[in-house]
């Protein structure tokens, strides 16, 4: 076997609700501390305890951030999953098990390198209390790996401190139990392993954050003020992030009251009308679900598009339809969101890809909502929600001001003669609003989902609807200039054929595309920022023969809304897809690109 | 409905404090049918913001769907209104009250919109004890979809059709009662005396203030056998006291005799006067009131009037401790932490 320097996956093998998460973070993140590029991603079960739950590891010297097939090194310490951990791993690859009990037999694999640890024996040794003995045994097992994989231990003990502020008591047994697993290393095997770190300089100033905790920090810097949430897997931590950063930056300094009010609503259909009611009100508000929640939002949804509020959601995609994989990640609510409602409704989606883009997007989201007064829904997935990736930093200019959009305070009712709600003085198709209480006697009006004219008063005339109708496609129309724009791979075309994807894919899809420039084989490439699709997306597939859909859904749904809103050749669109639940790998589009390729080119994909 | 309104109003019109007059709260002319229990519920708000000086642009109107919530058009026309989806304005006004906990959010609904599609939110409203004044126009069927009956139709209660209904009604005030609503009263949209001191008094209450009004649908529902129509209702209603709001500041006066009735004191110094109450009742008691309420029902008779208060009502700004401004007036410098505080966050991220 080659010598893999900061080239290699391990998969940790657990128990669900053990403690095993912290302990693999903590692997994680000294890697990362020593400069090193790595994606952590955890897997686990619909479940709170009991059940099997992996986290698994890329190391990238090359930066590739994207999930990867095929496992390095096992970190074994679930019997229960053990025959299908044993056969995952690569052949070659190495399987560090609790010898505590002997392996059986059939779990015995020629091209497997086997590392015993007697983690539980350890612990029974050194620890009396059976919490302490099951926390230590996943500390055990990462003082081993900082031996096998050459991880810093200066690192480790500097983590510890930083994790552990405040509760100092609890650095020394931590300590203690990675220097047990290193020291029983250090007297059985020889040690590091081929498999093994160096210390690199190619993080710089990255960060690393899960999305969803991203979205909760941009929504503090955006101005939300009302949050209101329904709890789902993978939302829920969205809703809890803000929280956390309110109580820390949004507390009154003289009253200790809170600048900030987060109601947990009775289900998805009440939170995101309290989110309609405050954002009406003038309060920036926002609310975070995932595909149930959306599919019940609808009707909602459907009413601020039409009575034109804004309003700010953020659907972290999980595994559908219906309750599907819950804990498992995909983009399959891109065509139910585009088109949330019933009768003629389009909305604005986002497709952050970074956690800096969840950010910065969520952030931006409320600016939009209120510029365009209609919902902004931020595509983002439980693998970008719940895991931590390296990101850029955040960054903010504190010369930016919020953008309110069009709305009328009563010096400026004062000076018109009518205040007409849905007229269109701009030409832009955005009317203008007032907020209650603003005026005694100027810009009252009723909100409705019911037809309206220009003056907000109710009708069934045919044509003033159908008036109203055209003016909201006006606005969309403006909303294609508004709306972030794609990023192009590329200043000029290079190749006739292209790659779209969005959102999580792009990690994969830039690995792909940087394997396959090495082969020679030149593809342009454009990654989607928002819905509606500019000018530039027309161009750049009008301007390639063959352009290949990259998404993690079944049915090609990015590949959908490209074709219907766009009246893009189907012949062109090629979906390159992956629905099991698990982040698309370069892998699968490699092999998926190649079978539409004329003719094919024998494509290697290296590991 | 009436097509023209007259557009003559007395040049010397009363003023409030204010110096509104009541053509100040009216709404645009109502296009609900003639006689209909509704119209007469909608004078009754008006009456009651006229009489409290509420200034029309610090009221927020909430509906959601139905013949009900058609009426915020039709009263309050300077007030901003909201006209929801079906059952669901109690969470609108959720978030508009966590806007801007200033203005008084005034709900309208009905008993579909309430009872049924909406029951989950009337709850969950009730239990967060959100302030605002939650009225249901109950005539116990579906009107704009023609007369089924509603989930607050009686059981045996005959519809226009003649049929009977065969399920059990749910009692909207009883369900309140035991949700812990702070604020339970109910009455008949034809008993303005009663009806607009409970709203002036609803208005005044800090929390979930919930009025059940009786209020017949001419078209569907007032034949013999409902037992929603004006004739029913007219004949079982059971009043627990006679009513009266005292505002603040001004002199209790009154055509009761003295020393016949109770007076309620509101958070503000303002009063409900209960004339005549029946001696076994007490305002302040949940337990009483859920008994007399299942007495009266036994009887086959509508209790009305201020069945309970809790006058400790804290509402949900308080119980989650908002700022005392509304969140809605807070500037960028008070809501965006700023680039210095990113980078100590981008800090504790590496």
């Amino acid at each position: 076997m080659l010598s893999k320097i900061n080239d290699f996956v391990v998969r940790f093998a657990n128990v669900n609700g053990t403690g095993s998460a912290s302990a693999n973070y903590l692997f994680a993140k000294a890697i990362f501390r020593m400069g090193i590029p790595v994606t952590p991603k955890n897997i686990f079960p619909s479940n709170i305890q009991g059940l099997p739950t992996w986290y698994e590891v890329r190391v990238s010297e090359k930066g590739y951030l994207g999930r990867r097939d095929g496992v390095d090194l096992m970190v074994s310490v679930n019997p229960q999953s053990m025959p299908d951990d044993v056969s995952s791993v690569k052949s070659g690859g190495y399987f560090l098990y609790d010898s505590t009990k002997k392996l059986h037999p059939e779990l015995i694999r020629d091209d497997v390198k086997y590392i015993g640890v007697p983690l539980m024996e350890i612990c029974l040794r050194e620890f009396t209390d059976p919490r302490q003995r099951q926390l230590f045994k996943n500390i055990i097992y990462v003082g081993a790996l900082s031996a096998l994989l050459d991880i810093e231990f200066g690192v480790f003990e500097q983590l510890l401190v930083e994790q552990f502020k405040g509760k100092d008591k609890l650095i020394a047994p931590n300590l203690k139990s990675l220097k047990l697993g290193v020291q029983y290393i250090h007297d059985n095997y020889t040690y590091p392993l081929d498999l093994r770190l160096e210390r690199r300089n190619l993080v710089g100033d990255k960060i690393m954050i899960d999305g969803n905790a991203a979205c909760g920090l941009g929504a503090i810097y955006g101005g939300a003020t009302v949050v209101a949430w329904y709890p789902i897997t993978p939302s829920t931590s969205v809703a809890e992030a803000f929280e956390m950063y309110a109580e820390k930056m949004r507390i009154d300094p003289e009253t200790g009251k809170k600048n900030y009010a987060i109601v947990q609503a009775e289900d998805e259909l009440a939170a995101i009308g309290m989110v309609i009611g405050a954002n009406w009100n003038g309060a920036r508000s926002f609310t975070a679900t995932s595909g149930p929640g959306l599919s019940l939002m609808n009707e909602f949804l459907g009413l601020a598009y039409f009575a034109e509020i804004p309003s700010v959601l953020i659907d972290v995609q999980r595994t559908g339809p219906s309750t599907g994989m819950p804990t498992r990640t995909q983009q399959s609510d891109i065509l139910l969101a585009a088109y949330a409602s019933h009768g003629d409704t389009k909305q604005v989606l986002l497709f952050p890809a970074t956690p800096k883009e969840c950010f910065e997007m969520t952030a931006g989201s409320f600016d939009l909502a209120e510029q365009l007064q209609t919902p902004i829904i931020m595509m983002s997935d439980l693998d970008l929600g719940m895991n931590d990736h390296m990101s850029d930093p955040f960054e903010w200019d504190d010369k930016r001001e919020y953008n309110r959009g069009k709305v009328l305070n009563a010096e400026e009712l004062e000076e018109i003669p009518r205040f007409g709600r849905y007229l269109d003085v701009d030409g832009d198709g955005i009317p203008y609003r007032t907020i209650p209480g603003t005026h005694p006697t100027k810009g009252s009006f009723f909100t409705r989902g019911t037809s309206r004219d220009e003056n907000a008063a109710y009708t069934e005339d045919g044509t003033v609807y159908a008036r109203n109708m055209d003016r909201l496609l006006k606005k969309w129309n403006t909303t294609k200039n508004i709306v972030p724009a794609p990023y192009l791979y590329q200043q000029k075309n290079n190749s006739p054929y292209g790659f779209i994807f969005f959102g999580t894919s792009t990690y994969s899809a830039e690995e792909a595309m940087d394997i396959m420039t090495r082969e020679n084989l030149i593809f342009d490439a454009m990654r989607l920022k928002a819905f509606p699709f500019n000018k530039t997306v027309e161009d750049f597939i009008n301007t390639h023969e063959k352009v290949f859909v990259i998404e993690q859904n079944r049915d090609g749904q990015m590949r959908t809304l490209l074709i219907n809103e766009l009246n893009a050749n189907p012949q062109k669109l090629i979906p390159v897809l992956n629905y099991d639940g698990m982040p698309i790998t370069a892998h699968t589009i490699i092999s998926q690109v190649n079978k539409n390729l004329t003719p094919a080119k024998p494509l290697t994909y290296h590991q | 409905m009436t097509y023209i309104r007259s557009q003559f109003r007395h040049p010397n019109l009363p003023k409030n404090d204010l110096g509104y007059t009541t053509t100040d709260y009216e709404g645009a002319i109502s296009t609900l049918c003639a006689g209909c229990g509704h119209d007469s519920i909608s004078a009754c708000i008006v009456e009651a913001c006229y009489e409290l000086s509420i200034a029309p642009h610090r009221i927020a109107k909430l509906s959601g769907i139905g013949c009900s919530s058609k009426t915020p058009t039709y009263f309050l026309g300077h007030s901003h209104g909201f006209n929801s989806v079906h059952g669901r304005m109690p969470s609108v006004a959720t978030g508009a009250n966590m806007a801007n906990r200033d203005l008084l959010y005034m709900g309208v609904s009905g008993d579909g919109d309430t009872a049924s599609i909406g029951m989950g939110q009337f709850v969950h409203v009730i239990r967060r004890n959100l302030n605002m004044v939650y009225i249901v126009m109950n005539n116990g069927c579906y009107g704009l979809t023609k007369g089924q009956d509603s989930a607050t139709a009686d059981e045996g209660s005959k519809s226009k059709k003649g049929t009977v209904n065969p399920f059990q009604a749910i009692d909207l005030a009883g369900l309140a009662l035991e949700l812990g609503a702070t604020f339970v009263a109910q009455s008949f949209s034809g008993d303005k005396e009663q009806l607009i001191p409970l709203i002036k008094a609803a208005i005044e209450h800090p929390g979930f203030a919930f009025i059940n009004v009786i209020s017949p649908c001419v078209t569907f529902n007032n034949n013999p056998g409902s037992t929603k129509s004006y004739d029913y209702v007219r004949e079982h209603m059971e009043a627990t006291a006679t009513t009266d709001f005292v505002p603040l500041k001004k002199e209790i006066k009154t055509n009761y005799e003295k020393g016949t009735g109770t007076d309620i004191k509101m958070h503000d110094g303002t009063f409900i006067r209960l004339e005549k109450l029946a001696s076994s009742r007490d305002p302040y008691d949940r337990l009483a009131a859920m008994n007399a309420l299942l007495i009266s029902r036994s009887k086959n008779e509508i209790l009305t009037g201020l069945l309970y208060i809790e006058p400790q009502s804290t509402d949900l700004h308080h119980t989650i401790q908002t700022s005392d401004r509304p969140l809605n007036s807070l500037e960028q410098y008070e809501l965006c932490p700023g680039a210095m505080a990113l980078a100590d966050f981008n800090r504790g991220f590496r």
